[in-house]
């Protein structure tokens, strides 16, 4: 041990004595000191939490990750796996059918931002890949429409399918989700919008004939799919039909006379591939803002403070003969807009605005196919299956 | 696939097939977070291409050790994750569906 630890032990040994005059809990004070100190002095502490908000640009950014960037004042700075499980805390905050908002505190950004990516780019979904079109006199062309029907969220679990590449792009029951769109405007009458909704479930597989059909051949004429048995009889599908996420979206307008017959085949992919695959309207996180009043803000000054910010983080409170304070009420809702920190230096010194640099606000907005709890689940589960290739590939 | 030497195991860069920032950057956290590792770092050297390369260098023990440490640091840290999640999900269904049968 350095005599400087030890001097340091000596002064706080005296202040123990003079604060308690009893020998035994000094004894114990002195037993339950650590060997090597855990914790940094307050300023530095700062420095690595925190991402200080100043005027011009934030200030110390990165966070340090290096487990011996402390150790010339002999302060561990690696994350034991104890330490992060007792550390980790995640709180729910809003939850519903279609998105989450969750506070994640005590994790790395490089562990946040892993997850974002994954959510955004490798969580797969079921998405329209291929497109028959059999007739089509409408205005808009094959490739637009056949685009807009790529975009439309499918509401069926991905997890039930397999890639079609596994099957060596043999379509099966397995793979392939066959919708058929089938609508005519007659003449004479008013112009129609073709929505989503008109997207029919093929559990059968394809209708549409692959091939000529010989006029005297008696056994069925060969299909783009090719289905062991229908879908509807596997008990994940009977039940619940697998129909398109949201019902009204607008595919195409038809005037009269106008035709759309077509066959979608749906495969499952991931985001990297196309952004149809994209599980996630978006995902995205934000630090948690931490607006800290360096003085006393009173008075006619704390009216102004409270009016500067736009988003109503300041509140005021009576201290008593008419006398008011500033209080920071809804630091949450910060925006960091800056606002109250400019005009002058002395506002400068009177508000510290900061971002907790280890607690994120998650939010995960779901496009419908999988709940929002379960995309971000599924999206930890991924990162675990990638280490494992690694460790695997390594041994 | 492992680019180093025979003579020398404590250091080595590791290229990565079909793999990007998502993971590289987490390991290199928990990599650095490794009182063994000397030096790490990952680099994409062509966006085009799907590829990364992580560098590890240690003071003495074999780097595929080392990374493979990592990554089992990585897939616990991954699990608690997910379960600490998971039981803040129910917990929160819970007091909802308590909350809601308080409304009715």
């Amino acid at each position: 041990m350095s005599s400087d630890e030890d001097e340091s032990m000596s002064e706080q040994e005296e202040q123990t004595k003079s604060g308690k005059e009893d020998n035994g809990s000094v004894l114990d004070y002195i037993m339950s000191l650590e060997s090597v100190p855990s914790k940094l002095p307050p300023h530095l502490e700062l420095l690595k939490t925190r991402v200080l908000c100043k005027i011009d640009a934030p200030q110390h950014t990165d966070t340090i990750q290096y487990s011996g960037a402390y150790a010339a004042l002999g302060v561990d700075n690696s994350i034991r796996l104890d330490n992060f499980r007792q550390n980790f805390k995640v709180q729910v905050n809003r939850l519903t059918e279609d998105d989450i908002e969750f506070d994640m505190i005590g994790i790395d950004p490089a562990l946040a931002n892993a997850f974002r990516r994954i959510l955004i780019a490798e969580v797969p979904t079921m998405a329209i890949e291929r497109i028959y079109m059999a007739n089509n006199t409408s205005v808009i062309q094959d490739e637009v429409l056949s685009h807009r029907l790529g975009l439309i969220p499918i509401g069926a679990d991905p997890r039930l399918f397999e890639y079609p590449e596994n099957a060596g792009n043999e379509k099966n029951e397995k793979n392939t989700i066959v919708f058929k769109l089938h609508v005519r405007c007659e003449r004479q009458q008013p112009r129609i919008t073709v929505k989503s909704n008109e997207l029919k479930w093929l559990p059968n597989g394809s209708e549409l004939p692959s091939e000529d059909i010989k006029p005297n051949s008696s056994s069925k004429p060969k299909t783009f799919t090719s289905f062991s048995c229908s879908q509807d009889s596997l008990p994940e599908f009977s039940g619940n039909p697998i129909a398109p996420r949201n019902l009204d979206i607008i595919l195409a307008k038809l005037g009269p006379g106008q035709e759309i017959e077509l066959e979608a085949h749906a495969v499952k992919g991931i985001g990297r591939t196309h952004a149809k695959w994209s599980p996630v309207a978006t995902a995205w996180y934000r630090m948690l803002p931490e607006v800290v009043l360096l003085k006393e803000v009173e008075d006619e000054l704390a009216e102004e403070l409270k009016n500067k910010c736009p988003v109503g983080v300041f509140d005021i409170e009576d201290i008593g003969k008419g006398r008011k304070r500033a209080t920071v009420a809804r630091p949450r809702s910060c925006t960091l807009c800056r606002e109250c920190i400019r005009g002058g230096k002395e506002w400068e010194d009177r508000v510290a605005l900061r971002r907790v640099k280890d607690h994120f606000i998650f939010t995960v907005e779901s496009t419908g196919a999988l709940p929002p709890e379960v995309l971000f689940t599924e999206a930890v589960k991924i990162l675990e299956e990638k280490c494992e290739r690694v460790i695997t590939e390594l041994s | 696939m492992e680019l180093g030497s025979y003579s020398d195991q404590s250091k080595s860069t590791f290229s990565l097939a079909d793999e990007d920032h998502t993971i590289a950057n987490a390991v290199r956290f928990t990599l650095n977070q490794d009182p063994r590792v000397t030096f790490c770092g990952y680099s994409i050297p062509h966006p085009s291409d799907n590829r990364v390369n992580i560098r590890v260098q240690t003071t003495g023990d074999s780097a595929r050790e080392v990374l493979k440490d990592a990554c089992q640091d990585l897939m616990q840290m991954c699990q608690h994750v997910r379960s600490t999640f998971d039981k803040s999900v129910n917990d929160y269904k819970m007091s909802k569906t308590v909350k809601d049968m308080d409304i009715k």
